[in-house]
């Protein structure tokens, strides 16, 4: 029997209205792994992660996690399998405190009904205890960043690199196998990107994530990434080590252009 | 490197880039300060047992001070409405349903109570079941209503339930005459004269008779579901509404179900509307179609979305000023004196800093009292009108013209009110504070000579659209809501 990666993606394809995004895309990660995709705007990055989550099914091929399909799953059943991801845009509850953006996101952990809930029945205490502890623990992660009085603000008065960590620390509360950063430094200053990237690796060493990431920043690709994968028009047109690919002619001409056409 | 240096206390001058600037530069954090500061840091900082009793305390004492008519009309009503609101809390400020058929719930809860205890139709049962009945009665039809629509999002919901809304007035008028097959000519609803003879309600044997008695239980059913709200809201099911209300697809693909969470906001608060239904039906002995229209439905809203989407607290106090309000302006005296503190506190409020408001309030003084003694020296006509019953109506009257034969003169002066107001919103800094001087007496005259007059009709819905105007203004998130922050 072959090798069973944790997520497998055979022979997707996804086009919309004639469109074709991604096509005959396969992609493995293995557990422990960081792989990054990296590839030009428009490239599918985004599309993947869509269609991984289930916020779009593919037109054809499979998605296996850890063996089964989770092609046809609503989002939120993805989620509870293990996949966890965090938006290229930003989606906080904003209205919502540091605190309860993290809370929010265990519903799928938790079982209590409504009606135990509204009459504080001891499965209901309990979750909500756990439920508050956990959120405080995936909080205390980002060190001083996210800790004490931030806990009880909206999210709307986070700072932009702050609620990219929100993003992250919400991902990881639904407890996921694999989690999927879309760009998790775009945006940010040289050094909030350089602490970025140590974040990452130590989600992967201290709290034993399989991670898929997108990123432009070569640097971070090249700091974190186990393996890395490049995308053009839905095509996978390389795969390999960062030198490997970034050295890759089709990878160069993706991003910069076809010698001859620059000359002409 | 700026926000590694961020303190863990918040700066009184916050460092560029760190959270509290970000929150400080867009105006998107809330600063108070003063007494209505104070008020509102001890608010959000008291347990919610305190804060119920701050809602408790005052509710036990008002019958035992109040007059039977008063207890029903401040006290019974403003429950009932409250009850209604803290339903539509659920759907639209929890799970951000935009809900335009709630009404046609309540109007379930209350035919269906009807139905089985009343002399119309000769059942009698017992006020404990019939209640349960009228609660699962409205959930049901809530959940038929709300399965389809559980998909639609925004303006689609808001068409299809006031579809379902107006559709159930149509059915109400019309389903005294059904011919069902195998049982025949059916009377449902009493047709347009609707349930009449409805019994009181009879709990475990306690006969609920009087206005008071019908008070202790509302109260006591009110803050029933308050407190169960309060729970639910704090769990992971109150968590989930208000993740999807700020982003449904966040939320969607952070684990949660939306459509099924939808449905479940849309299914409690049809129940928690045909309970008050249930109570609504019995207290006024009838359940007639007009009750519960439109009118109705704009009406819980505006208490909603007045006390702020989303907070429990603000459902009481919007109840207490949307039906309060318009009851106290029944009165002219009462009336006189809501005008005077409401424009008295508005200029306090609005016009700053305090050079302008002494300008503002001595301008206005000055121009009154100088108007009053121009025309008792030379114009004798303009002062020879009556001064309104009342101490408050008897001092204006020594500020105030009051013209003999008001009628054309007020007529006039309530046009230009409405002009030099729409003249002040176009005008900024000294002009504005000066053009508001005559703004403000011009105004107070066409309330003197003309709308004092009719205070139990037309003026009060003018004045507490007014009123609403005002205060959605100052606070667009509602009384207690938290600020709403769409887009960053």
């Amino acid at each position: 029997m072959a090798e069973r990666h944790l997520l497998e993606l055979s022979g997707v394809d996804k086009s919309f209205g004639g469109l074709a995004v991604l096509s005959d895309l396969d992609l493995h990660v293995d557990e422990g792994e960081i792989v990054s995709v990296i590839g030009p705007n428009g490239a599918g990055k985004t599309t993947l992660f869509n269609v991984i989550t289930g916020v779009y099914g593919p037109d054809e091929g499979e998605i296996l996690l850890d063996g089964e399909s989770i092609v046809g799953l609503e989002p939120h059943q993805v989620t509870n399998r293990g996949v966890a991801r965090t938006f290229q845009t930003l989606r906080l509850f904003l209205n919502m405190t540091v605190r309860e953006n993290v809370m929010a996101v265990q519903y799928g952990e938790t079982k209590a009904t409504v009606f135990e809930s509204m009459f504080r029945l001891p499965r209901a205490r309990r979750e909500e205890r756990e439920i508050r502890r956990r959120a405080e623990e995936k909080l205390s992660f980002f060190g001083q960043r996210l800790v004490g009085y931030r806990w009880d603000q909206p999210a709307y008065s986070l700072s932009y690199a702050n609620r990219r960590r929100l993003e992250i620390a919400r991902a990881m509360a639904t407890e996921p196998r694999i989690l999927l950063l879309d760009e998790p430094a775009a945006g940010m200053n040289p050094s909030e990107t350089h602490e970025i990237a140590e974040l990452i690796g130590k989600l992967r060493e201290e709290g034993k994530y399989t991670i898929l990431v997108i990123e432009h920043d070569m640097h971070v690709v090249e700091g974190i990434s186990d393996r890395v994968v490049a995308l053009d028009h839905g095509v996978k047109i390389a795969e390999g080590s960062f030198d490997d690919v970034a050295t890759d002619p089709r990878v160069v001409e993706a991003y910069l252009g076809l010698r001859r056409a620059e000359t002409k | 490197m700026a926000d590694e240096l961020t303190p863990q206390v918040p700066p009184d001058q916050p460092r560029i880039g760190v959270d509290e600037w970000v929150a400080s530069v867009e105006g998107r954090r809330e600063r108070y300060r003063g007494p209505v500061g104070w008020a509102r840091r001890a608010w959000d900082t008291a347990p919610p047992a305190v804060r119920l009793l701050a809602f408790l305390v005052p509710a036990a004492i008002f019958p035992l001070v109040t007059t039977e008519g008063n207890l029903f009309r401040y006290g019974l009503i403003t429950l009932v409405y409250a009850l209604l609101g803290l339903g539509l809390n659920v759907t639209v400020g929890f799970a951000g349903l935009l809900d335009l058929g709630y009404i046609a719930f309540f109007g379930f809860g209350a035919y269906t109570y009807g139905f089985v205890a009343s002399t119309h139709t000769g059942r009698h049962w017992q006020a404990e079941f019939a209640i349960l009945l009228a609660i699962a009665v409205a959930a049901l039809v809530g959940l038929i209503v709300g399965f389809p629509s559980r998909r639609l999002v925004g303006d689609y919901l808001a068409i299809v339930t006031l579809f379902f809304g107006q559709a159930f007035v149509v059915f109400v008028n019309n389903a005294n005459r059904i011919d069902f097959p195998f049982i025949g000519h059916t009377d449902l609803t009493g047709g347009a004269n609707g349930l009449d003879n409805i019994d009181p309600l009879n709990v475990f044997g306690w006969v609920v008779n009087t206005t008071k008695e019908y008070y202790w239980f509302t109260l006591g059913a009110f803050t029933l579901v308050m407190i169960l709200l309060y729970f639910v809201s704090e769990s992971r099911t109150g968590r989930a509404w208000k993740a999807l209300r700020e982003d449904p697809l966040a939320a969607e693909v952070m684990s949660m179900p939306v459509n099924r969470l939808k449905l479940m906001a849309f299914v409690f608060g049809a129940a928690i509307a045909g309970f008050a239904g249930a109570i609504y039906g019995s207290v006024q002995t009838g359940a007639f179609p007009g009750d519960f229209d439109v009118g109705l439905l704009i009406t819980i809203y505006a208490i909603v979305i007045l006390g702020g989407a989303g907070s429990l607290a603000g459902v009481i106090v919007g109840a207490l000023i949307v039906n309060g309000v318009p009851e106290l302006l029944r009165d002219p005296n009462q009336a006189e004196w809501v005008f005077y503190t409401t424009l008295v506190l508005l200029v306090l409020v609005k016009v700053r800093p305090w050079q302008k408001l002494v300008a503002v309030v001595g301008g206005t003084l000055a121009l009154g009292f100088a108007l009053v003694a121009i025309a008792n020296a030379w114009f004798p006509r303009w002062t020879a009108g009556q001064p309104g019953e009342g101490k408050l109506a008897h001092w204006v009257s020594h500020w105030m013209l009051l013209p003999s034969h008001p009628t054309q003169i007020a007529n006039w002066a309530y046009a230009l009110t409405i002009a030099l107001i729409l003249v002040l919103t176009l005008l900024r800094g000294w002009a504005r504070t000066i053009v508001m001087i005559p703004t403000i007496y011009v105004a107070a005259f066409a309330w003197e000579n003309l709308l004092l007059e009719q205070t139990a009709g037309a003026t009060r819905f003018l004045l507490l659209g007014a009123l609403l105007v005002v205060l959605m203004n100052a606070r667009p998130q509602g009384l207690f809501g938290t600020a709403r922050v769409e887009i960053v």
